[in-house]
């Protein structure tokens, strides 16, 4: 076990553990939603992790800090607010915002992060801008829904993890960028019926099974 | 590994080398004369195939006897296709030729290759000292500049591996073979070689990290992805000297312990592909590659791997994981490439430019290449400069030399009497500098320090008639559009900055969009997670900082100082300077904009205009009637007469 300080208060945590999840596990909150934990290589994605270590210059994602004795942490100065309020106004901004009728209604990370970064969860200053088309009805068992997704990659990440060849994949380029069920054999139905570890690792509703609405 | 049995490798050279010394003597001493085209891709698309198709005919035609030299690019675009033409018998040196049409070829075969006058008229001077013409080298184009990467360049024909072993090409090889891995690192070390694919890391450093490493399997990837914009310095020098790379390959691949090597080059570079294919070939042939290299234990394949062209697997985590076969993401750093590279091995990424500059290093010392630019960033720079110059074209110039000596010296300046406005170096990653840093030294730390970069080397050169907010807008479109789409502040900010001004050109500008546009930007600077992201904004930032009023005028305005985005300017026709009854422009207006006025002068329908300029165009230089103004209200209503009036007149 090693011991670090973050926000004045020692903590420990297991060697090779992320910063991150030694936060987390010792209930210090930081947004986040492209960790999974166990993954070694953390994706890194989301932007949202970030603390700010003595030492360095700028913010860093925790998400790819590895845990070392007396680490300095800080996880609420205003430079870090400032970008997570900045990337979850930047999702915000292209998110189809109708949480009654989403089923992560009130279970969803960005309701949660909204609430914690107190960012209104409409996009301000923001052109709002949302994808055609709103459904990928492609696949035999999931929706996808283009203007829920965050892009985190964990539902690829852990379909890779588990069936070593992923079903679903990125594809597209920069803002177009969407998950895709690019490749599915329509047989694939009973496996992803049994599977549906991406429907429950969504952190928002973007990937839900067909008879779901 | 250690050095073995180098007498053999020595003996094994020194037949190449003789061999490469009798072909470059039997062509020297061949009759008749020698016209050198260059042939890279930039001189094929100038024309240089008809050019080269029209001097065979010719020499056929009259019978003359002469050798056509394919060689690469020399670097000088504005005077492609250029042929250099070697006729001793008329007891003139060789003579630059630019801008040489077929119909050029045909001619100078007849008047100086046949009747031996070379039409001084059409030259741009002598290749050689000499007496009679003077020589090219008395041009700031070519005396300022530095050859260490380029030196070969355009002088030899880069499918031809012997010209450039009788140019001393391999023989930094040679002399590594007989040295240890770690005695060359010092040297690349010493020569304080940073690298040039952009970020200036220290060449030495990286092979020495990798050289440590216990893992074995190591790869050596030469960078040529180069996917800026504007930038094909690299492709050039594949084009044009493609055994420079390798070599710098199989030194830095013998130096770091690494014993296959890749070299990843964009597909769509085909005539790259096709040459630096046939180079390995050569090189393998003649035990240059391969297994036992010149008859010692060192082993070493190199491949081509053809990128897709999508500028961020430029990046060297996303371009491994194209090699892999996977989408070109990039990943966090670290772990660097060099501890954990393609397929989990260590891999030292370098950059052409980078491993172009390792033979000449090794060859001369590194005191020599310190000698070169300046303290903290030795060597040469490549740039292609183009945009508002009179010469532009791919300019090596040592380190440290101002950009006021390399645009206006060496570029020759900016045309049409137009002032100087901006210089945008190191293309999307880069930054849009003004007047007063013209005197900045070009090296990695001072541009970086001036919010520009020194980028892989691209160089727009803007005169006043350019907008900055239509430049960032080039710029942010590009970068929007190659952005992986994986993290959040790239992905989704740059669409905003992108949409921010786009709106502002259109002037639809909103009172917070110059402070969102700073905001903006710094966050995605500080927030995304690979190179592109994070330099995406500096266009944005740059201007912002040095050309705010651009902005102001757009956003309060609505007005475009440097008259370009079209939803912000207005074409008239100044009724006391057009000739009555001409009507050049009428018939170039796709719209069918402009009409006759009650007393035969012209008119433009500001409700039909498209702002495309083919007014400007066509009117006769000794009318110059055409004006071009911002706002669009500035330019006076002249109303259209009543249709049969106008039809009265036209008829
Ligand atoms: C978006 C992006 C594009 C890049 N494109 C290139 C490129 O086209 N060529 C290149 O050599 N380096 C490129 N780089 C830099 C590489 O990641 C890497 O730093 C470089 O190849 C290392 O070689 P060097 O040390 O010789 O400079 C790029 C970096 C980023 C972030
Ligand atoms: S579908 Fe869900 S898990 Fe997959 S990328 Fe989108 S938000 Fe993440
Ligand atoms: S900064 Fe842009 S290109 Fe780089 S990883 Fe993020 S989205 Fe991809
Ligand atoms: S959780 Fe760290 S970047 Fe997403």
């Amino acid at each position: 076990m090693l011991t670090l300080t973050v926000d004045g208060k020692e903590i420990q945590a297991k060697k090779g553990t992320t910063l991150l999840k030694a936060c987390l596990d010792n209930d210090i909150y930081i947004p986040n939603l492209c960790y999974i934990d166990g993954i070694e290589e953390t994706a890194a994605s989301c932007r949202l992790c970030f603390v700010e270590i003595e030492g360095e210059e700028k913010p860093v994602t925790s998400c790819t800090v590895p845990v070392k004795a007396s680490l300095k942490v800080k996880t609420d100065t205003p430079a870090v607010r400032r970008l997570q309020k900045t990337a979850l106004r930047l999702l915000l901004s292209v998110h189809h915002v109708d949480c009654k009728n989403c089923p992560a209604n009130k279970k969803c990370a960005l309701q949660d992060m909204a609430k914690f970064l107190k960012v209104g969860l409409k996009p301000g200053h923001l052109q709002h801008c949302l994808k055609e088309p709103e459904i990928d009805t492609s696949h035999p068992c999931l929706d996808y829904y283009t203007n829920r997704c965050v892009l985190c990659g964990k539902c690829i990440q852990v379909c890779l993890t588990h069936n070593g060849q992923p079903e679903i994949t990125f594809a597209r380029r920069g803002f177009n960028t969407v998950v895709s069920f690019f490749g599915t054999a329509k047989n694939e139905k009973d496996s992803c019926d049994e599977c549906i570890r991406c429907v429950d690792i969504c952190p928002v509703g973007a990937l839900v099974l067909k008879s779901s609405p | 590994m250690n050095p073995v049995n180098n007498t053999s490798s020595d003996q094994i050279f020194s037949a190449i080398q003789e061999e490469a010394a009798k072909r470059r003597k039997a062509n020297e001493e061949a009759p008749g004369c020698k016209i050198h085209i260059g042939m890279a891709t930039c001189g094929i698309a100038s024309g240089a195939l008809e050019t080269k198709a029209a001097f065979e005919d010719a020499l056929s035609q009259r019978g003359i006897e002469a050798r056509i030299h394919t060689v690469g690019c020399i670097g000088h675009c504005y005077a492609e296709p250029y042929v250099i033409i070697d006729h001793p018998e008329s007891g003139f040196p060789p003579i630059f030729y630019p801008d040489v049409t077929a119909g050029k070829a045909k001619m100078l075969t007849k008047l100086f290759l046949e009747e031996g006058d070379p039409r001084l008229e059409h030259i741009l001077g002598a290749t050689e000292e000499n007496e009679m013409i003077p020589s090219v080298m008395e041009f700031p184009r070519f005396n300022l500049e530095k050859r260490v990467v380029m030196e070969k360049c355009g002088r030899i024909d880069p499918e031809d591996i012997y010209e450039y072993i009788a140019e001393g090409g391999y023989t930094a090889l040679v002399n590594c073979l007989r040295r240890t891995p770690a005695e060359i690192i010092e040297e690349i070390q010493n020569s304080g070689l940073r690298g040039r694919g952009g970020a200036g890391f220290s060449t030495g450093r990286k092979w020495e990290l990798a050289r440590q490493t216990q893992q074995k399997d190591k790869f050596v990837i030469c960078n040529a992805d180069e996917g800026d914009p504007g930038a094909y310095m690299d492709r050039t020098l594949l084009e044009s000297n493609p055994h420079q790379i390798i070599e710098g390959m199989i030194i830095c691949a013998y130096a770091t312990g690494a014993r296959q090597a890749l070299v990843y080059v964009r597909a769509e570079y085909p005539l790259a592909v096709k040459i630096v294919h046939t180079a390995i070939e050569q090189a393998k042939s003649l035990g240059l590659l391969g297994k036992g290299i010149l008859g010692t234990a060192f082993d070493l394949e190199i491949e081509i791997f053809e990128g897709s062209g999508a500028f961020v697997c430029g990046e060297e985590t996303a371009l491994i994981r194209s090699i892999e076969g996977y989408r070109g993401m990039p990943r966090h750093r670290p772990p660097y490439p060099v501890e954990k590279g393609l397929w989990e091995k260590p891999t030292i990424i370098n950059n052409v430019k980078t491993l172009a500059s390792v033979p000449p290093i090794i060859e001369n010392g590194a005191a020599w290449y310190r000698e070169i630019g300046t303290e903290n960033s030795p060597g040469t720079a490549i740039f292609s400069v183009v945009g508002n110059v009179t010469h532009p074209g791919l300019v090596e110039i040592p380190m440290g030399v101002s950009l006021r000596t390399l645009i206006f010296d060496i570029c020759g300046g900016i045309p049409n009497k137009k002032a100087f406005k901006a210089v945008q170096i190191g293309g999307p990653s880069g930054g849009c500098l003004p007047e007063k840093f013209l005197d900045t030294p070009i090296d990695f730390d001072s541009l970086t320090a001036a919010g520009a970069m020194m980028g892989s080397g691209g160089m727009v050169v803007m005169d006043e008639d350019n907008c900055l907010v239509d430049v960032s807008r080039y710029f942010l479109d590009f970068t929007q559009k190659e952005s992986c789409g994986k993290c959040t502040f790239c992905r989704i900010g740059s669409y905003h900055l992108l949409d921010t001004l786009e709106r502002l050109t259109k002037g639809e500008g909103r009172e917070t969009d110059l402070d969102q546009l700073q905001q903006l930007s710094e966050d995605i600077k500080n927030g995304s997670l690979c190179g592109l992201g994070k330099t995406a904004p500096n266009p944005v930032l740059t201007s912002l900082r040095y050309f705010k009023e651009d902005y102001i005028a757009h956003a309060e305005e609505k007005r475009c100082p440097g008259l370009t985005c079209r939803a912000l300017i207005a074409f008239y026709i100044d009724l006391d300077k057009c000739a009555r009854g001409c009507d050049a422009c009428v018939g170039v207006c796709p719209t069918e904009a402009i009409f006759t006025t009650s007393n035969r002068k012209k008119g433009v329908d500001q409700s039909l205009c498209v702002k495309c300029g083919e007014c400007v165009v066509a009117c006769p230089p000794e009318y110059d009637a055409v004006e071009k103004v911002s706002p669009p209200g500035l330019a006076p209503i002249i109303e259209r007469p009543p249709e049969p009036l106008a039809k009265k007149i036209v008829s």
